[in-house]
C-alpha cells in the first residue's frame, strides 16, 4: 500500500472488508467469557457493541483484534483467520484503540501519532513522507493540529482522546475498532469523538466498531447495535429494533421506557429506577 | 466538524519540522556522546604513574613498539580502558532494554536481580570452580536467565505487574548478593580485590582475556536487540496498543530478554555488577536525546561513558584508589531514592 486512501491489497475498497465471528468461543485462565457467538460486521457502516459490565464487550473486542486468542471458532476478516495473519499485514487493514493506551512520558502529540504508522515501517525504513502526510492528515482530522509539538502529558482528557484517535487514524486502517472510546470524557467531549468517528466513516468508508457504555449515544450514532448477554449475543440489528423496553431488561437487568429520540429521531431509554418515577410511567 | 482528508500544508510543516528538529537533537546528542566516550577513553590511556602524550598512545594502540608504553598503555591501560567501554556499553543496552520492556525505570536488571545471579555464578565458578573464562560467562548467562525465569514465574499473576515484579526481583538480589559474600568467605578469598569485584564491580587487574568475551557478547546480542530497537520503542504504548499496530509482542519480549541477559551476564562475568550502570544509563540518555525514539544507541554510549569517567575518577580523584562500582555506587544511589520517593508521592504505583 502506497498511496494514502486508496484500496488495500486484492483491489477491495474499504467499504468490502468483512469482519466476521464464527462460533467464537473465548476466557481467560478459568473461566469463559463469550462462548459460541456469531456476529457479522457490516461493511463500511459503524457498530456499537453494549451490554451490562465484564458481560464480554472488551473480551470480544479483543478477540476480534487477535489480542486473545479464541478457544474455539474463528474471526475471519476477508475469510482470513485474524490469529494466522502477519501482525504487520494486519496492522494495515485493522486496527484498534484500546481502552486505555499509554503515552511513554514526555512524548509529543506529533512523535505519538507517528507511532500509528509502525505497521507501514520497515525495520531500516526511513520515514517518508507519506508518514508525514498521513500523521499531519490525522492530526488535521481530530483537530489537534495546533498541539503538535506539545506534551501528552500535559494535555486535559479530552484533547488526550482525541489523540489518541490521531493515532489509530494514522494507522490508515479500512476497519477501526475502538474499546469505549468516550469513558471519561465530558458529554461534549463525548459528542465530539462520536462526531469524529462519524466524520471519518463517511469520508472514508471505514468500518467502525466500538464498545459504548451509554446506550443512548450507542443507539445515536450506530448503524447497528449489538447487544450482549450472558456470554453470547442477545440481538444485533438497527437501535431501532434492538433498543427495546425488552432488550434493556434482559440485557441490564433494568426496567426502562424506550421513547423516540426528538432530536435524532432514534430509540432513547429512559431508565426507571425506583425513585424519582412519576406513577404514569411505570404502567 | 468537518473532515480534512487532505491534510493542511501547514500541519504538514508543523509535522516534517517537528520531526527534522527531533532527529537532529538525537544525532548531535549521539555525536556529542560518542566524542565524549572517545575523550575519556583517549584521556585514561594517557594518565596514570608516568604521563604518555597522544601520541605514544596512538603509536602503541597501531601496534608500534615504544619503550615504557608499550607495556604500560598496551597491557595495562589499554584492556581496562576497552572493557570499561565495552561493558559500560552491554549495560547500558541491557539496562535500558528492560526499562523499556517492562515500563519501569526502576526494572533495570542492576535492581532486580539479575546482575546480582551473574555476579553470584561467576564468583561461584571462578573461586569454587575453577572454570575458564568462556565457561564462567555460560555458567553466568545459564544463572542469570534463569534467575531471570524465577522473577517472572514469582510476578506472575494475571499477567506481570511491575510493582510486584520490581519488588521480587529487589529481593532476589539481596539473597543472590548474600550468597555471592557466602561464597567469598568459604573459599576463604575473602580479601578486598575480589569482594569489591564480586559485590560492587571493579575493572582493577582487567587483562585481555577478560576483555574478549565481552567483545564477542557485544558483537552477537548487540545487533540482536537493535534489529528489535523499533519494536521495544512500541512496547512504550502498552502491550494491547503495542500488538494492535503490529508488534509481535512474545517475540519481542523473548529476543529481548536473552540478548539483555546475555549482554549483562557476560560485562558481569567480568567485571562483577558495576553499581546502578544499567539503571543509570537508560535515563540519562533519555533525558539527554528528548522523549520518543529508541534508546538503545544513546544508552549504550551513556553508559561507555559513565564507566569510563567513573573508572578513572576512582582511580585518580581521590587520595586512595576506588574501584569504579563504589564511584557508580555514590552517583546512582542519590537517583534510586529519587525515583523511590517520587513513587511514593504517586501513591505507591511505580
Amino acid at each position: 500500500m502506497t498511496s494514502d486512501h486508496t484500496p488495500t491489497a486484492g483491489g477491495t475498497t474499504a467499504a468490502t472488508h468483512t469482519l466476521a465471528v464464527e462460533k467464537l468461543t473465548v476466557g481467560y485462565a478459568d473461566r469463559v467469557v463469550i462462548e459460541s457467538l456469531d456476529l457479522l460486521v457490516p461493511p463500511g457502516r459503524i457498530t456499537a457493541i453494549v451490554g451490562a459490565n465484564a458481560c464480554g464487550k472488551s473480551t470480544l473486542l479483543r478477540s476480534m483484534s487477535r489480542l486473545l486468542a479464541p478457544r474455539a471458532g474463528h474471526v475471519l476478516l476477508d475469510g482470513r483467520e485474524v490469529h494466522r495473519m502477519p501482525a504487520k499485514e494486519l496492522a494495515r487493514t485493522l486496527g484498534l484503540l484500546p481502552q486505555s493506551p499509554i503515552a511513554p512520558e514526555g512524548i509529543t502529540v506529533a512523535d505519538l501519532v507517528g507511532r500509528g504508522r509502525n505497521p507501514h515501517q520497515r525495520l531500516l525504513s526511513r520515514w517518508s513522507a507519506a508518514d508525514d502526510r498521513a500523521v499531519a492528515a490525522a492530526l488535521d482530522a481530530t483537530h489537534t493540529a495546533d498541539l503538535a509539538d506539545r506534551s501528552v502529558d500535559e494535555l486535559s482528557g479530552g484533547q488526550r482522546q482525541r489523540v489518541w484517535i490521531a493515532m489509530a487514524l494514522a494507522q490508515q486502517t479500512d476497519v477501526l475498532l475502538l474499546d469505549e472510546p468516550t469513558t471519561f470524557l465530558d458529554v461534549s467531549h463525548q459528542v465530539e469523538v462520536l462526531d469524529l468517528l462519524t466524520d471519518l466513516n463517511a469520508a472514508r468508508g471505514t468500518t467502525i466498531v466500538m464498545v459504548l457504555h451509554d446506550l443512548n449515544m450507542a443507539a445515536r450514532y450506530a448503524d447497528q447495535l449489538i447487544a450482549l448477554a450472558g456470554g453470547g449475543l442477545h440481538a444485533a440489528g438497527e437501535p431501532a429494533e434492538v433498543l427495546t423496553e425488552e432488550c434493556v431488561r434482559t440485557v441490564f437487568g433494568l426496567d426502562s421506557q424506550v421513547i423516540t429520540d426528538p432530536v435524532s429521531g432514534k430509540p432513547l431509554m429512559l431508565p426507571i429506577g425506583r425513585h424519582h418515577v412519576r406513577s404514569a410511567a411505570v404502567m | 466538524m468537518s473532515t480534512t482528508t487532505l491534510e493542511s500544508t501547514t500541519t504538514l510543516e508543523t509535522v516534517t519540522r517537528g520531526r527534522i528538529r527531533r532527529g537532529r537533537r538525537r544525532r548531535t546528542v549521539l555525536a556529542v556522546l560518542a566524542v565524549a566516550v572517545v575523550a575519556v577513553f583517549v584521556v585514561s590511556l594517557m594518565v596514570g604513574q608516568t604521563f604518555y602524550p597522544p601520541g605514544d598512545v596512538l603509536r602503541v594502540i597501531l601496534g608500534e613498539t615504544v619503550p615504557g608504553a608499550s607495556f604500560t598503555v598496551g597491557e595495562l591501560r589499554l584492556p581496562r580502558a576497552v572493557l570499561a567501554a565495552v561493558t559500560g556499553v552491554c549495560f547500558g543496552m541491557g539496562g535500558v532494554t528492560f526499562q523499556t520492556m517492562l515500563r519501569n525505570p526502576l526494572a533495570s536488571p542492576d535492581i532486580i536481580g539479575i546482575s546480582s545471579a551473574a555476579g553470584a555464578a561467576a564468583a561461584f565458578g571462578i573461586i569454587v570452580l575453577n572454570l575458564s573464562e568462556t565457561g564462567v560467562s555460560v555458567f553466568a548467562i545459564v544463572a542469570a536467565l534463569g534467575v531471570a525465569l524465577v522473577i517472572y514465574l514469582l510476578s506472575f499473576k494475571d499477567g506481570v505487574a511491575g510493582t510486584r515484579l520490581v519488588l521480587i526481583g529487589i529481593g532476589i538480589a539481596a539473597m543472590l548478593n548474600s550468597a555471592t559474600s557466602y561464597v567469598l568467605n568459604q573459599a576463604g578469598q575473602w580479601d578486598l580485590q575480589a569482594a569489591t569485584r564480586w559485590l560492587n564491580g571493579s575493572l582493577n587487574g582487567s587483562t585481555w582475556d577478560e576483555t574478549v568475551p565481552v567483545l564477542v557478547a557485544l558483537v552477537v546480542f548487540g545487533p540482536m536487540l537493535l534489529a528489535r530497537s523499533r519494536d521495544l520503542t512500541m512496547l512504550q504504548l502498552g502491550d494491547d496498543t503495542a500488538a494492535a499496530l503490529g508488534t509481535r509482542l512474545e517475540r519481542t519480549r523473548l529476543v529481548s530478554i536473552i540478548a539483555a541477559v546475555g549482554l549483562i551476564a557476560f560485562a558481569t562475568s567480568a567485571t562483577g555488577p558495576i553499581a546502578f550502570v544499567a539503571f543509570l544509563a537508560g535515563p540519562i540518555a533519555a533525558r539527554l536525546v528528548g522523549p520518543g525514539g529508541s534508546l538503545l544507541l544513546p544508552s549504550a554510549l551513556t553508559g561507555s561513558l559513565l564507566v569510563l569517567a567513573a573508572d578513572f575518577l576512582g582511580q585518580f580523584a581521590f587520595d586512595t584508589r576506588f574501584p569504579v562500582g563504589v564511584v557508580t555506587g555514590v552517583l546512582g544511589a542519590p537517583y534510586l531514592i529519587f525515583l523511590l520517593v517520587r513513587t511514593n508521592r504517586a501513591g505507591g504505583s511505580l
